[in-house]
């Protein structure tokens, strides 16, 4: 009787795999026939002449342009220089605006005197084209890497600090009482109770935070750079080479699908007391 | 306070030191709403709680049980009267209290041991030891070998064990339990009443346990304090002269004097109830 259970339950669990393995084949299938219809659409369209080459650019043409770039370099170094020019121009954006996010963040959200004081001007500056501050900071530290971290700073820190702020808002105050009550510090408080809680909201923030960051730095190089990825895609624009401007909307997806991942890596670690199912929106 | 906590080994659990009388004298709190007018919570509450004594609160929803509460832990200040815990008067927060709320105010992103451990730490005991006293602690609850999950791991009831353990461990002089089993199945809830009971016995903590169920008070408390619909105030005061210890919640419902107890606190607060219930139907109206 055992035995036949036994065989059962392992049956069960065999067929369980194949149908997941089977789904799993479907939905691989699926995606490569949706990027062969759009890539191999997008090249037939355009050698075939139905749409202009010369404006739209070609898939085949942009991976040319790919190949060049790695294996002949640019006008200003070797790809390699330009990439690590805009990534450090992301990433010390980055964290400068999620640093100081956080900690305005906290401070403004835990402190209602300070936050009625200084939050109608957080509001006036939020309303402001952001980007137009890109060609203040050009004008004022030249052409060189910090005034695209500055432009990438701001784009992440108000994204940054408006879900740490929330963040903050949303602690459950039942707890705020059940630690004061044990006898908790203002420290303590926020050590124990007000920065874990708001931890959720800043790291759900920082996906879309780097991609600021990358805007950032691509927009202020667009502006005005003697290296980086925004100042090639401009000087493909002034030559007319949709291509090569495609080829490098192609390096950064690569990165920042990069950088995506290890922020949801850190995430799992961070956030890892989490029941499991709640970050199921988040994948696609 | 410190001194008497940060030294005791665990697993030595004497009943608290001075397990401390409350005194409330004509407490009124009053709050400003939005709209900028005030609400009287609760007017001239006078109340007294013999050291280690279990007190219950009964009363419509709405009366201000919450803000007497919030008053007795020093979160809060009266607007006017006052609190003495063990005749002092409190300002600030008081020491030696335990709060356990409805909601379950456990540390989503602690462990249960972190959970149940945070109390002693903010005292200053050192982590190693904290350490051990929790884990006899979750011990005592019935929760040993679970103390690296989550509590979003856990059933309701076993929440309710770490909240217990957690509120427990400091050995407090004055529990505050504010609908602590209000939101649990009615089986869970009897076995978390017994393991309260049990618990207290103990400690012989001096407890404030507000509760919407009648049965509750009357099995648990050794005064039942009836209050009136909004702005609270105390209408009457029952003592609940049941021999301890009570023994099971379930089998103690069936005796004659319970019955008759619950009988007598009913008709009292029924009245308040009705009341209550036109008062907020009429202004849905």
């Amino acid at each position: 009787m055992q035995e036949q259970a036994q065989v059962q339950a392992s049956e069960l669990k065999v067929s369980a795999r194949r149908a997941m393995n089977r789904r799993t084949t479907w939905v691989w299938a699926g995606r490569a026939i949706l990027a062969v219809i759009v890539i191999g659409g997008w090249q037939w369209f355009t050698t075939a002449g139905w749409v202009d080459k010369f404006f739209f650019g070609q898939p085949s043409e942009i991976w040319n342009s790919l190949v060049d770039l790695f294996t002949k370099g640019t006008a200003f170094g070797t790809i390699w220089e330009n990439l690590w020019v805009t990534m450090q121009e992301a990433i010390y954006g980055f964290a400068l605006g999620t640093l100081v996010g956080v900690v305005l963040g906290i401070l403004l959200g835990s402190n209602k005197y300070l936050s009625e004081v200084v939050g109608p001007y957080i509001r006036i500056v939020n309303s402001i084209p952001r980007i137009v501050l890109g060609s203040i900071f050009i004008v004022a530290f030249g052409l060189g890497v910090f005034p695209k971290v500055l432009l990438a700073a701001v784009l992440v820190f108000f994204v940054v600090f408006f879900n740490a702020f929330q963040g903050v808002r949303e602690v459950d105050q039942n707890l705020v009482g059940n630690v004061r009550v044990l006898g908790a510090s203002p420290l303590q408080v926020a050590i124990h109770v007000t920065i874990p809680s708001a931890m959720t909201w800043i790291i759900a923030s920082l996906h879309t935070a780097f991609g600021f960051a990358i805007i950032g730095a691509l927009v202020a190089e667009v502006l005005g750079a003697q290296q980086g990825i925004g100042l090639i895609i401009s000087q493909a624009q002034g030559t007319f080479d949709p291509n090569t401007v495609f080829a490098c909307m192609v390096i950064i997806a690569v990165i920042t699908l990069g950088a995506e991942y290890l922020i949801a890596l850190l995430e799992r670690t961070l956030l890892k007391w989490r029941p499991p199912n709640r970050s199921e929106a988040q994948t696609i | 306070m410190n001194a008497i906590h940060a030294n005791r080994p665990p697993g030595a659990f004497e009943r608290a030191e001075i397990a401390a009388g409350i005194d409330i004298v004509g407490l009124t709190k009053r709050y400003l709403t939005p709209k900028h007018e005030t609400f009287t919570a609760i007017r001239d509450v006078t109340l007294r709680v013999e050291p280690g004594e279990f007190c219950a609160i009964v009363g419509p929803t709405g009366c201000g049980k919450s803000t007497t509460l919030a008053q007795v832990s020093g979160l809060e200040r009266p607007s006017a009267g006052s609190v003495s815990v063990h005749d002092q008067i409190v300002d600030g927060i008081t020491e030696g209290v335990s709060y356990m709320f409805q909601a379950d105010a456990l540390f989503p992103w602690k462990t249960v041991l972190g959970n149940v451990l945070i109390g002693p730490v903010l005292l200053g005991t050192p982590k190693k030891e904290a350490t051990l006293l929790a884990r006899d602690w979750l011990r005592r609850v019935g929760l040993a070998g679970f103390e690296d999950r989550y509590p979003h791991q856990l059933s309701g009831g076993m929440r309710k064990r770490v909240a217990m353990a957690a509120a427990l461990i400091n050995n407090p002089r004055i529990l505050l339990m504010d609908e602590p089993f209000g939101a649990l199945d009615v089986q869970t809830k009897a076995i978390m009443q017994n393991e309260l009971l049990q618990l207290w016995e103990e400690l012989r903590p001096s407890v404030l346990f507000i509760t919407h169920d009648l049965d509750e008070a009357v099995a648990l408390a050794d005064k039942v304090v009836i209050m009136t619909s909004s702005p609270g105030t105390i209408k009457d005061v029952f003592h609940i002269d049941l021999p301890r210890p009570r023994g099971d919640v379930q089998k103690i419902r069936h005796e004659e004097r319970f019955l008759e107890l619950q009988g007598q606190i009913w008709e009292s607060l029924k009245d308040e109830v009705t009341r209550a219930y036109k008062q907020s139907a009429g202004a849905a109206a």
